[in-house]
């Protein structure tokens, strides 16, 4: 379900608005909160929702599939990301709708293009989670 | 003008708990905020001033504002202790007397009971904190560079007409001895300088400088006695932009709502305007920004900066005449108090003579806080020479 990094996969720090997101990317799950109120779906996962301020809400597990928005190459990293540049962050827009920041893995820096379609692939942070990445699909 | 009887308290709560292991301080905001409002018979919605100290989650009340779903006109996050809230209800107090909001909320969290280390407030407990800073994206370049991407992608925008800013930046820094950078520069130059972050160049980006300023702001009583020329404040607006629930559309920045807000309280319009100075952390800022205070329409903003339209003192909007954040100087890494201060200079009609814009009257200057990718804070003040009225 997960597997080893190909750039380094820094831990998260979750918070009790977020554990049960981060618990579930150990097991390879993308969970997303939906609001009981009006149905929007939330991102980033919190206590309200923050388009009808309603405070039911649900999560459930989306589909790991997106498209590109926008990306950057990084050329020179630092932390835990010295001397692995270059490599790719971008905002991907999920199927469900939200466009989130991660990177784009799987494929050279210089193809990857707006629009491209891209599915989830989950790295191990070795600390009980995983980091949700990017790759083109086909 | 005074606020006695200018405003009201309408809602009030108290968390019932004393201890709350198992909230986020994120959550203890929104969870008293939903509780003062319902007192008062009012939604987040109606919301439109917020006000809180420096130790809320995230950046100043920005994170706040977007976990909460609002965006403002009127922000405050003045810090005094424990005695802030007071000083908030005397500035939301003002800001209502002066038009600048009607529904002001002011929230207090924190949790030394139960949380030893954690919940600290700050960036170190933003809430959206781990979906953001897990990417590898150091320092400010990314965030204008994702912008830029999509703004190139959407409307055909390129390098060499974000290049252009900072060729106009940097005719004007030639007459400014104090400019960090000083040289004139070419189109080719910023394209062939290094690439920090695609597509943005080196030449893209601001200077890192040390230093700093200041503005003295008086009363028309005691500006009438001074024997320096003055500017006058004719408007100000201010927003925020954030991601929005994640509707994340980066070719537009909080200038598309602070602008027409200071504009209105102005009562000028764009074509009145004699000088800009516009925020510039990057040449992209710049383009988006001149299309968001409707110097031009959305997308434009690459033709507009091509024949030396920003280039003082002919160009149509002469823009940065010190050279701006691009060449002069951006100290502390925050650009907006340089923008007041050459504002003030051309109203004056003290900017170095070279790039003076003849019989300057009406001026903008505009701040850009945070980052184009995520959330920022955004500020217009339109200012007026000293005569007019
Ligand atoms: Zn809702």
């Amino acid at each position: 379900m997960t597997e080893p990094a190909e750039l380094p996969a820094p831990a998260p720090q979750p918070n009790l608005e977020t554990q049960p997101f981060w618990d579930a990317t150990a097991e390879g799950r993308f969970l997303l909160k939906r609001c009981d109120t009006c149905g929007t779906v939330i991102w980033y996962p919190r206590f309200l929702c923050p388009d009808c301020h309603g405070t039911e809400t649900s999560w459930f597990e989306a589909s790991g599939r997106g498209t590109i928005y926008t990306f950057t190459i990084v050329r020179r990293g630092q932390g835990p990301y010295a001397g692995a540049a270059p490599y790719v962050a971008a905002y991907v827009t999920l199927d469900e709708g939200p466009t989130i920041l991660t990177n784009i893995v799987g494929c050279p820096p210089e193809q990857v293009e707006i629009g491209q379609p891209v599915e989830v692939v989950w790295h191990d942070t070795g600390e009980g989670s995983a980091l949700y990445r990017f790759r083109p699909v086909g | 003008m005074s606020i006695r009887g200018k405003a009201h308290i309408a809602g009030i709560y108290e968390h019932p708990l004393r201890e709350i292991p198992d909230r986020t301080l994120s959550q203890i905001h929104a969870e008293v905020a939903l509780g003062a409002l319902a007192d008062a018979g009012l939604t987040l919605s109606d919301v439109d001033g917020y006000f809180c100290d420096a130790t809320v989650p995230g950046m100043g009340g920005l994170s706040m504002v977007e976990y909460l779903g609002i965006r403002v006109r009127y922000l405050d996050n003045t810090e005094t202790g424990g005695s802030s809230y007071l000083g908030h209800v005397g500035h939301a107090a003002a800001a209502i007397a002066a038009g600048k909001c009607s529904v002001a909320l002011v929230t207090l969290a924190g949790k030394p009971r139960t949380s030893r280390g954690g919940n600290r407030g700050g960036m170190s407990d933003a809430p959206e904190g781990s979906f953001e800073n897990l990417w590898g994206l150091f320092g400010a370049p990314y965030g204008y560079a994702l912008a830029a991407r999509r703004h190139m992608w959407e409307f055909g925008t390129t390098s060499e007409q974000l290049a252009e800013i900072k060729v106009a930046a940097s005719l004007h820094a030639q007459h400014n001895p104090n400019a960090l950078l000083q040289q004139v520069v070419t189109v080719d130059d910023v394209l062939g300088s290094p690439m920090i972050s695609d597509p943005l160049h080196r030449l893209d980006c601001c200077v890192v400088t040390d230093g700093g300023g200041a503005v003295v702001v008086v009363s028309p009583e005691v500006a009438r006695d001074l024997e320096r020329r003055t500017a006058v404040v004719l408007g100000h607006g201010e927003s925020q932009k954030h991601t929005d629930n994640g509707r994340v559309d980066l070719t537009y920045t909080g200038a598309v709502w602070s602008g027409p807000r200071a504009f209105e309280e102005a009562g000028v319009t764009q074509a009145d305007v004699d000088y800009a100075s516009i925020y510039d952390s990057f040449t992209i800022t710049v383009m988006e920004t001149i299309e968001d205070l409707g110097f031009c329409e959305k997308g434009e903003g690459g033709r507009f900066v091509l024949d030396g339209a920003l280039v003082a003192p002919s160009g149509k909007l002469p823009f940065n005449t010190d050279g701006g954040g691009l060449c002069n100087n951006h100290p502390a890494n925050r650009g907006g108090m340089t923008k007041i201060l050459e504002a003030v200079r051309q109203l004056r009609g003290e900017a170095h003579p070279a790039v003076q814009v003849p019989d300057c009257e009406i001026a903008l200057a505009h701040g850009t806080g945070g980052s184009l990718s995520t959330r920022m804070g955004s500020a217009t003040l339109i200012l007026g020479r000293e005569d007019v009225r």
